[in-house]
This record gives structure tokens, C-alpha cells and sequence, in this order.
């Protein structure tokens, strides 16, 4: 235990999960787990995320790698789309006589 | 021929169940969560390796009798696990070597009986085998990283190793029984697996800063059935207390 | 419940606090960057914590029997299901990590006696029928406080439940499934059954807490929507929703005083023994010994193995590092 790379007691990192199932979806964030090194959390997630199947492809992220928004700019960040209303579709009046659009 | 091929069945099924009762020990002691999960998962896939295998043995056998009976109300001296699988867990590292050990050895016979002339056993192998190249990619990183780990790690493994090689020699030890199935193409002999091993063995142990010791001697014993540990009983004792306490009973 | 006798904190005030008040009965979720009262965030890190402790906690009775089920298959059950518990704990240490708090400061927080778990994990498992009175009767009312987390306010919290939901939907009936063979089976084995139910039945029952119509504590929670349901309404379901079972099994709720109320549709039951819980709760209970040894001797064993392995990472790292650097 007295090699300078061994600092005892710490803890391993938490790392981000993120899973692709199997019907060609992007990969979701399914949740968290602790690891030493990014190959034991892959290793890891695969024994706890996927064992009832829910995958076929496994990202992980350190957790304090991961740069978040911040919810004070919520506003600012998210409003300004909400009245764009033109760009769903729903926004445009086709007449039914005109069939599938 | 039917007698070779029942005992074949034996030794894997009674492998991968012992084993797996071993490692199902861990289940809730384990250093870590996730080290208690994915030991929990090895041990679900050699269960179902366990009735797949003592299921086709009891198919083969014919006397009636089911996988379950195989397991649960035959006695010690009947059974022909390897003894390295039968030995205590010790410590955590004392597990995870016994654990690399037989997966090495597990994915080069499981490699082979895909190719089965016995389309039963190849259906076997080909589902264990996706199962065991799992195992033995997780079991070499963890004695890799505990073996060129702390100072402390370091010195578990190695005394993990001096303690379970001489138990890995059983594993290839081949007899008449092996040799006849080996020329009816069923499945390799045990000696021709060592090589595979050993080439595994060296790299992973070579990186985990491991020295293996010097010594040609092997432990046997278990896979004749002649003599098994006298820890196979008190497993059994355990493993097969309600079957035996209330026979006949439906669970 | 798996989370018993949380106790709340209120000690904010102001428009903060108003907001945030108004953004949980709109039914938002509080998400981990948001602010937060340090109440809420307290209570919750206490709350989440107890549950995730109980989920590995409660690895232990069940494990008991994993060497001793009595088939293969039965084996393979109660192993998957006791892996689940520790996947379950998992999910919820993780959560409540979100509030900053670390997995291990929590870990040594239980070792040590300052955080507790659920007290219906310090009752033996005797014999096989325990396993299924422990999937039917003490999953059974895990499931009921469960559900509705689903919809609590805090985002990781309820996203943990689902997930744990989810995975949970099989271990009542695995449990259930293993009193139906039983109480179909021989006398001992229905005896045995009879047996298990008489010994779960009340720390099923105490698993809610006790009645909490006085308790500011649960109005607290209720409030901040990270309790759903009182105490005793859950109560109440459970002994419903359990009776019939018990009665298509053919077995008798230990309790001369049940009776259905015709006018409300409800059970009339005896009321556990609440002494018997706090002395669970404080330490006494039959098997809280055993429990918190069995924990503590996993986790200083296992410290060589958490440590070396982070020393190999740390190696790992550095060559890489190195080797980048040579190759520059």
C-alpha cells in the first residue's frame, strides 16, 4: 500500500450510463454506477443495466466529465422555441381533400 | 458408448453447478455492489449451462431420472466436478483466480464441443460459449488489475495462484472414456486444451505481474470421482438439504 | 417501509421556498442543479438512503437460503431476485448521490449504526417457505409504497423507482408461487407455510410505520410529494389486497380479530406490536446483529479489492499517459 500511485480508501469514480436497445433508438442515459476506469464500467454496466436484455451498445461517461446546463437559464435556454409554433406541422391547415401530407 | 458419453455430461454439469453454488455464496458479500452483481450473473449463466447439461445427462442416462434429481440426491462420491471448482472461496482474489482458471480452460473445450459431432452438445456449447467468453474477458481484467494493483492486491493474487494452480491440472487430464468420445468426434480430448490455456494463462498472468510456479504436479481426483475434497460433502449437505429432509416433496 | 420513520426537516422560508412549493403541486419535477430547500434535499439524501440500505440489507435474509433452494430452477429464481435487490440499492445510492452525498460516505453512515434500514430485515429466514412469505408478504408491501414514488417530486428518485418497479413485478409472484406449492404440497410443507406466514405477518405489517395521523414529519413529506400515501392507508390496502391470497392458499392470518367490515369494504385487523418495533428499530431485533456483521465484514474485506483496483486504474492512466507523451 505504500507505492505513490495507491492513495487507499478513495472512492471509485461514478460514471454516467448510457444504453442503446435494440429497436435502432440513440443511446438514453439509464442511470449510474461506480467503477475504477472506463472498461470496468462498460464491464459493469453491461452486468447491471442489461440484464434483461435492454441493450446492444453501452457508452459510459465519468459523471464529473459531463458539462451540464444550468436551470437558472431555463428561461432564456427553452422559451424563445415555444413560440416558433411553424415548425411543427400541426401548425398548417391542409384540407382533407388533399389526402396524405 | 452411452456410459462414456453420460459421465462427459457429468463433468460438465457437475462443473458448472458447483461452481456456480461457490460463486452464488458471494451473492450479498461481495467487496462492492457491482462485484456482487456480476458474480450473481456468472453464476445464473452456469446454472442454466448446469441444467442444460445434467438435463441432456438424464436424457441419456434414461433411467427416469430428472436434472434436478442429478443434482440434489446424488452423493459425493457419484459426483465429477473437477476439484478446483469444489474448494472454498477464500477471499475475494482466491475467487476470482479459481474463476480465471476455469474459464480459460472453459472457453477452450466450449470452443471445441461447438463442433460436436452430438448436435445436442454443440447447441449446449454454442449457448454456453457466448456466455463464458464473457466470463473469462471479466475474470482476466479483475486479476489483471488486482494482480498489478496495491502492494496488498498484489500479494493476494499471487498467493491465490501458488494456492489454486496445481488444482487447473485435473482439468485437462484425459482417460479411455475421453479418448472414445474424442474418435467418435463428440468432444476433444482434455489434454489438447491445454495448450489454448496455457497461452491464455501466460498473457493474463504475465500482465497481472503473476509468477506461475514451478511445479508439473496436479492435484486429482474429482473428475474420476475417486477422491473429491472433503469439502464437496459439506456443499452438498447444504445444496441438497430440503430434497433430502422431505423426499418426494414438490417445490 | 423500506424507508421508516424519515424524519423531516423544514427550516427555509421565504420566495425561494414559495417557488419551489408551487412548482411541486404543478407537479414538476426538482431536478439535481435546481435549488432546493435544505430541508428537502436532508430529508430526501435520509429517506433514499434508508431505502437503498434496505434493498442490500435485505440481500441477507433471502441470501440465506440461495445455497439451500431446493431445485435448480428455484435456485436461479431467488438468485436473480437477490441480485436485484443489490441492482435496486445501486439505482438508489446513485440517486442519492445526486443530492452530494458520496455511496460510501452512506455505506460507512449504515456500517456504523447512524443510518438505519428496514426493520422487517432483522427477522430470521428459517425454513423455504420464509422465501416465499418474504416474496408475497414483505415484497407485496414494498410494492405498495413503491408504485406511487413513482410519481415523487424528485427526478432521480422517481426515476429509480420506475425502474425498480419495473424489475420488482416479479419477485411478489415468485414468492407467491413458492406458498401455492407449498400450501398445495405435504402436511410439513404446509405446515411449514402456516409457520411463515404467522412469524411475517405483523413485521409485514409494521413494515408501513406506524400510524402517522399525528406525525408533522409526514405532512412535511407529503407536501413535498416524497411521501405519497399515509402510513395506514398503505396499511389498510395491503391487508386487503393480502387477505383473499392468504385464503386461496388456505392458510389463516394470524390475527382472531380480522373481519371484513361490510359497510366500508375493508378488513378490521389487530394492530402489530409497536413496542417490538422500536426495539427492531433500536437494535433488538432477532437478527440486527447478524445483519450489520455481516455487512461490515463484506466491506473491510473488501477494501483490498476497491483499493487495488483503483491502484490498477491509477497505473493504467499514467502509462497512457507516458506513452502520449513519449509518442509526442
Amino acid at each position: 500500500m505504500s507505492d505513490q500511485n495507491t492513495n487507499p480508501r478513495t472512492e471509485w469514480p461514478l460514471w454516467e450510463i448510457f444504453i442503446r436497445g435494440q429497436h435502432g433508438m440513440s443511446h438514453r442515459h439509464v442511470g449510474s454506477l461506480h467503477a475504477p476506469d472506463a472498461e470496468m464500467a462498460i464491464k459493469n454496466a453491461r452486468d447491471v443495466y442489461t440484464r434483461r436484455n435492454e441493450g446492444v451498445s453501452i457508452w459510459v461517461v465519468e459523471a464529473e466529465k459531463i458539462t451540464a446546463s444550468s436551470p437558472s437559464d431555463k428561461g432564456p435556454m427553452y422559451e424563445p422555441s415555444q413560440s416558433k409554433v411553424y415548425r411543427h406541422p400541426t401548425f398548417f391547415d391542409i384540407p382533407d381533400d388533399v389526402g396524405a401530407m | 458408448m452411452g456410459d462414456h458419453l453420460f459421465e462427459f455430461l457429468l463433468r460438465q454439469g457437475d462443473n458448472t453447478l458447483i461452481l456456480s453454488h461457490r460463486i452464488s455464496e458471494w451473492c450479498g458479500h461481495a467487496p462492492i455492489i457491482e462485484e456482487d452483481i456480476a458474480l450473481a450473473n456468472i453464476a445464473l449463466d452456469l446454472l442454466g449451462q448446469t441444467q442444460m447439461w445434467l438435463g441432456l445427462a438424464a436424457e441419456v442416462e434414461g433411467a427416469g431420472r430428472s436434472a434436478d434429481d442429478l443434482a440434489m440426491l446424488r452423493d459425493a462420491w457419484d459426483f465429477r466436478n473437477s476439484i478446483l471448482v469444489e474448494r472454498p472461496n477464500g477471499d475475494f482474489g482466491q475467487t476470482m483466480m479459481r474463476q480465471f482458471l476455469f474459464d480459460a480452460y472453459h472457453v477452450e473445450l466450449l470452443n471445441k464441443l461447438v463442433n460436436s459431432a452430438d448436435e445436442r452438445i454443440a447447441a449446449i456449447a454454442a449457448k454456453s460459449l457466448k456466455e463464458v467468453e464473457y466470463h473469462v474477458e471479466r475474470s482476466a481484467s479483475t486479476v489483471i488489475a488486482l494482480g498489478d494493483g496495491s502492494e496488498e492486491s498484489h500479494a493476494r493474487m499471487q498467493a491465490a495462484l501458488d494456492d489454486q494452480w496445481t488444482f487447473a491440472g485435473e482439468l485437462f487430464e484425459t482417460d479411455a472414456g475421453d479418448h472414445a468420445l474424442n474418435d467418435a468426434g463428440i468432444a476433444p480430448l482434455p489434454s489438447s486444451l491445454r495448450v489454448g490455456f496455457e497461452v491464455r494463462a501466460m498473457a493474463v498472468l504475465g500482465d497481472a505481474t503473476l509468477i506461475i510456479p514451478e511445479t508439473t504436479f496436479a492435484h486429482s481426483g474429482g473428475r474420476s470421482g475417486k477422491r473429491h475434497s472433503e469439502h464437496l460433502g459439506h456443499l452438498l449437505t447444504q445444496m441438497q438439504w430440503l430434497q433430502r429432509a422431505y423426499p418426494g416433496a414438490t417445490w | 417501509m423500506y424507508a421508516q420513520m424519515v424524519k423531516s426537516e423544514n427550516t427555509d422560508s421565504g420566495p425561494e421556498l414559495d417557488a419551489f412549493q408551487a412548482r411541486i403541486d404543478a407537479g414538476e419535477k426538482i431536478e439535481p442543479k435546481d435549488w432546493m430547500p435544505a430541508g428537502y434535499r436532508k430529508t430526501l439524501i435520509r429517506q433514499i438512503s434508508q431505502h437503498a440500505h434496505s434493498e442490500i440489507v435485505g440481500q441477507l435474509p433471502e441470501g440465506n437460503w440461495i445455497t439451500r433452494a431446493p431445485t435448480l430452477e428455484r435456485k436461479a429464481i431467488l438468485l436473480a431476485k437477490v441480485q436485484d435487490e443489490a441492482g435496486h440499492g445501486l439505482y438508489l445510492y446513485c440517486a442519492a448521490e445526486t443530492l452530494g452525498v458520496s455511496r460510501d460516505e452512506l455505506t460507512e453512515m449504515l456500517l456504523d449504526g447512524r443510518m438505519k434500514y428496514s426493520s422487517i430485515f432483522n427477522y430470521p429466514t428459517l425454513t423455504w417457505a420464509d422465501i416465499g412469505a418474504i416474496g408475497w408478504l414483505v415484497d407485496g408491501a414494498a410494492i405498495m409504497n413503491q408504485v406511487p414514488l413513482q410519481r415523487t417530486s424528485y427526478g432521480p428518485y422517481a426515476r429509480a423507482m420506475v425502474r425498480i418497479c419495473k424489475e420488482e413485478s416479479f419477485h411478489q409472484r415468485q414468492g407467491y408461487d413458492i406458498m401455492m406449492k407449498m400450501a398445495q404440497g405435504s402436511e410439513a410443507q404446509k405446515r411449514m407455510a402456516q409457520d411463515a406466514l404467522n412469524r411475517y405477518w405483523y413485521p409485514s405489517l409494521m413494515m408501513f410505520g406506524p400510524s402517522d395521523k399525528e406525525s408533522v414529519h409526514s405532512a412535511q413529506s407529503m407536501k413535498w410529494r416524497i411521501k405519497i400515501n399515509s402510513n395506514d392507508e398503505l396499511r389498510q390496502k395491503f391487508v386487503d389486497q393480502t387477505v383473499p391470497q392468504a385464503e386461496y392458499l388456505g392458510l389463516t392470518v394470524p390475527d382472531d380479530n380480522l373481519r371484513l367490515n361490510p359497510e366500508t369494504g375493508h378488513y378490521e385487523f389487530s394492530e402489530p406490536d409497536w413496542t417490538e418495533f422500536f426495539e427492531v428499530l433500536n437494535g433488538n431485533g432477532p437478527c440486527n446483529k447478524e445483519r450489520l456483521e455481516a455487512r461490515n465484514k463484506a466491506w473491510d474485506d473488501g477494501q483490498w479489492v476497491r483499493d487495488g483496483m483503483m491502484a490498477h486504474a491509477r497505473k493504467k492512466a499514467a502509462r497512457a499517459a507516458a506513452s502520449k507523451v513519449a509518442a509526442e
